[in-house]
């Protein structure tokens, strides 16, 4: 297919798309769009790097946990808080964690995350969501809440 | 021109290796990992790095590809966590075990107040 006329393809698709959003979004979205100012879709932005350097640190992690011959690992269960209100937040906030360093959401029950953390360093809700969640909650809850 | 050509084609391959290097270091760690939470970790972590690569190389490589590899790119990485979660939390659910190593399990707290 040559480029014009994927060209073609993408801006027809793009202004089919708009045009079915523009009808649905009231029935589809809770807040309408509001979701759209532009601090919110600043903030989004800036999470982007923040998100990605987490995930390379994580696998570098990995490569790390997976190469050494003694496998250092101590794995765990551990319980975190979060303030994210908003659901899709929270969702966020689960993948997030799921592929930064040594953890994985298991469960979100209410406001508890459960997660599997491949080195536990703590165990008090307090300082692991500080060491699980990082700098990501400031940046979803500015996003989402 | 070929220049240009000539650089992002060597760019592209060096992200496909990088790739499928974090590709087989995931299957490594699917071997050396001692139960499945584990093996989700480096499962999930290491595959979802490895496709992205992979994927943005393949766009380098001709660049007419790139929208449409970004799209996929963007689709594994919303879906590969959930669905470690989910695999997780089937696992723990149908009762396996964790390993004799792990130190904490508080989980367990939660099922028990159900």
């Amino acid at each position: 297919m040559d480029s014009q006329h994927f060209l073609q393809e993408f801006s027809v698709g793009i202004i089919f798309a708009l045009i079915a959003s523009g009808f649905s979004y009231t029935h589809l979205s809770t807040r309408g769009l509001r979701n759209l100012s532009p601090r919110r879709i600043g903030w989004a932005i800036a999470y982007v790097p923040v998100f990605l350097w987490a995930m390379i640190k994580a696998n570098l992690d990995v490569a790390y946990r997976v190469l050494h011959p003694k496998r250092p690992i101590k794995p765990g269960i551990v319980r975190i808080r979060t303030h994210l209100k908003n659901p899709v937040g929270k969702l966020a906030l689960a993948n997030s964690i799921t592929l930064t360093p040594g953890t994985m959401t298991m469960q979100i029950v209410d406001d508890k995350y459960y997660i599997h953390w491949i080195y536990v360093r703590s165990e008090d809700e307090e300082e692991a969501g500080k060491d699980i969640k990082g700098s990501f909650e400031k940046y979803l809850k500015e996003v989402f809440d | 021109m070929n220049w240009i050509d000539l650089s992002l084609s060597i760019l592209g391959y060096i992200f496909i290796g990088i790739g499928s290097f974090f590709l087989l270091l995931a299957s490594i760690g699917l071997l050396r990992m001692p139960d499945v939470y584990n093996r989700m970790q480096t499962a999930t972590k290491a595959t979802t790095l490895g496709a992205l690569s992979v994927l943005f190389g393949v766009g380098l490589l001709n660049l007419h590809w790139m929208p449409k590899s970004m799209v996929i790119a963007l689709f594994i990485l919303l879906t590969a966590p959930v669905g470690a979660s989910a695999l997780a939390r089937a696992s723990y659910k149908s009762g396996i075990a964790l390993w004799k190593g792990s130190v904490v399990d508080k989980y367990k707290e939660e099922k028990e107040e159900e």
